[in-house]
């Protein structure tokens, strides 16, 4: 007899209440949970009613080129059910990290659920597809990252991209890229792709688009750049703490001086807080402890893409693309308004030298002199005037 | 007849013309000071607390402020393009036609290589200016676009929400913030071209070009105007050629 490797039909609420979960910590959950997606409380009976009638959603979760940093932060998510429900509770059929079968058994359990929940599976993607090479340098059983993303894309009903690698690329896209790392979007076309953004994203942020996903069926609402707007509509700018010094023009200029001590803000020391969409303002991490403006560190944009490129992370205006690695748009800049003074300096001495005549000639400029120039020009020149 | 002049005043910018231009300096300056301010604040405050000040967030105000003001006047002046006089017409700042790029060619050789003696007269711009204008326009779709992409997070009102497809085009924020930084450099060694160039034709030519955007009145030698309007690129349309202009060899038909 087979191995029956998919598991077994249940309600998300039986499932919880099965493995000893209260009722009253699962509603506390959902009213936590519903606070992170930005619900109304009528959203969080939908969400109550939601999972205790729903099915667990199959899961696929693809590991390429990255380091697992988004699974750890998951599992360190500091609500208790939201590992227990997101890992357990949603059925996670294949993971190369967490699954207990390994080898042809792990293969075998990808196919099954391929195959029992087509159309029905999530596909979770966690590291970016290598595409030099024929897509040699990220190989698992045999295949490429890239045959296996599009092969288990083609089947589920919705693609969630894990991190900046997914995303955008994260660090092995940053120049010069040379396994010519792509993100998801760029593999896959037509499926709903969800960029959970960050390196690594937050965890309640992970599991607010997974408990959207549970509850409403459907994808939670985008921004532009596919990120789900309940998280990443807003710039940690807008949410930090530390906004007033802003406006106030109360700036850090090096980490060790007073300003530092007081707070101040980070903007001159390379915060790119100001372009950066995240929710670290607001939900901030390890259970709402901290995050890095509060510990005194400057933004380093991890939820936008090429971060690793807008570099230096401490000086607050990147170098510009295209001149080399010291270049600034300040030196660029200079040197071009150098050029264009010293250019026009050296150009009205010229005009002085070489054109002083003919500013003499101007007819207005000697009354007596222009009407003789005219009428020499008349007399000597007649079938140039018509 | 004052044969010693034979000069010809020539109502070559209109008013509204004059106000764009000026208004359009204004907001470069405010635009250009407030946005320098903005990517290098200076330390002013070493102490104190934030609920004590508010300069920085008013230094953005009045760079939000007139980045609308800049942006109207300058719809206004496309709209002025097609109503206003021909000196004024889009169509100028099209190269398109051969006698343009010749012009343009000409010009570069009397003003900027100083091979050549033979000056340009236009009453317009000449060729030259007229593209670099064209180009200066384009400068100011990208810094409207990428401000206001920018600025779209910060605002609930609808027009800036307009421009938000062009973060996605260079992927992020940051990467578009430090191309609408560069534009002020470019828009900085603009001004510093245009006002040396204007200063040196009004010195070299004596036509009155640098009052010309304060009264609108150029003055210019009859017989250059008429050789001015008969090539029909100094402010297209082109008008039909009068008897007083003389015919182009190749025009016969």
């Amino acid at each position: 007899m087979e191995i029956e490797t998919v598991r077994k039909e249940e309600t998300i609420y039986q499932h919880l209440i099965s493995r000893g979960v209260t009722r009253r910590e699962f509603l506390q959950f959902c009213t936590w949970m519903g606070g992170c997606i930005g619900l109304q409380a009528s959203g969080v009976a939908a969400m109550v009613k939601a999972l205790e009638t729903k099915k667990r959603i199959p899961v696929i979760w693809l590991h390429f080129q990255e380091c697992t940093c988004c699974s750890e932060s998951f599992l360190r998510s500091s609500h208790p059910i939201v590992a227990d429900i997101l890992l357990d509770k949603i059925s996670l059929d294949y993971t190369e990290t967490l699954m207990a079968a390994s080898g042809q058994q792990a293969e075998k359990s990808l196919r099954d659920t391929m195959a029992k929940y087509k159309g029905e599976y999530l596909l979770c993607i966690e590291g970016s597809v290598p595409m030099g090479e024929d897509g040699a340098y990220c190989c698992i059983g045999g295949k490429t990252a890239k045959s296996i993303a599009e092969e288990v894309a083609e089947h589920a009903m919705a693609v969630i991209a894990w991190g900046n690698c997914a995303c955008s690329g994260c660090v092995q896209a940053a120049k010069p890229n040379p396994t010519e790392a792509m993100p998801i979007k760029k593999i896959i076309a037509g499926k709903p792709i969800v960029n959970v953004q960050g390196c690594p994203p937050i965890a309640e942020v992970m599991a607010g688009v997974l408990v959207h996903l549970l509850t409403f069926g459907v994808i939670p609402q985008l921004d532009n750049l596919g990120r789900p707007k309940a998280f990443y509509a807003r710039r940690v700018h807008d949410t930090c703490y530390r906004r007033p010094n802003y406006d106030a023009g109360l700036f850090v200029e090096s980490f060790d001086d007073e300003n530092a001590r007081k707070g101040y803000c980070l903007y001159k020391v390379g915060c790119k807080g100001p372009t950066t969409y995240n929710s670290c303002g607001t939900i901030r991490w390890n259970g709402g402890v901290s995050f890095p403006i509060q510990a005194g560190h400057p933004c380093i944009g991890c939820s936008e893409a090429n971060f690793w490129d807008n570099g230096p992370f401490y000086q607050r205006l990147p170098n510009f693309p295209g001149f080399g690695i010291e270049a600034t748009a300040d030196t660029i800049g200079a040197v071009a308004a150098g050029a264009a003074v010293v250019g026009a300096a050296a150009h009205a001495v010229l005009t002085n030298v070489r054109k002083r005549k003919h500013i003499g000639e101007q007819a207005g400029e000697d009354a007596e002199q222009a009407e003789h120039n005219h009428a020499a020009q008349q007399n000597s020149n007649p079938s140039q005037k018509s | 007849m004052n044969a010693s002049h034979d000069y010809q005043r020539v109502y070559v910018w209109e008013q509204p013309v004059r106000w764009f231009h000026w208004i359009n300096a204004a907001c470069i300056v405010a635009l250009g000071v407030t946005g320098w301010l903005i990517a290098h604040p200076p330390g002013l405050l070493n102490g104190g607390e934030a609920a004590e000040s508010y300069w920085f967030g008013t230094v953005r105000f009045v760079h939000f402020a007139s980045s609308y003001l800049f942006v109207a006047n300058f719809a206004f002046r496309l709209y002025w393009a097609s109503v206003g006089n021909k000196y004024t017409h889009w169509r100028n700042f099209f190269p398109v036609t051969k006698a343009q790029l010749q012009q343009v060619w000409a010009v570069l050789k009397v003003d900027v290589f100083h091979s050549s003696d033979k000056p340009v007269h236009t009453l317009g711009h000449n060729s030259v200016a007229y593209f670099t204008y064209m180009g200066t326009g384009l400068l100011t779709v990208f810094q409207v676009c990428s401000g206001f992409a920018l600025y779209a997070s910060m605002s609930h009102s609808w027009f800036p929400q307009l421009f938000t497809w062009l973060v996605p085009l260079f992927g992020s924020e940051q990467n578009l913030r430090i191309f609408h930084y560069a534009a002020l450099w470019a828009f900085l060694v603009f001004t510093i071209i245009h006002i040396y160039l204007v200063f040196y034709h009004d010195y070299v030519e004596g036509h009155g070009v640098l009052s010309s955007m304060i009264g609108g009145w150029k003055f210019m030698e009859k017989e250059k105007i008429a050789a001015a309007e008969g090539t029909g690129i100094s402010g297209l349309p082109v008008r039909p050629p009068t008897a007083m202009t003389a015919p182009k060899p190749k025009s016969e038909i």
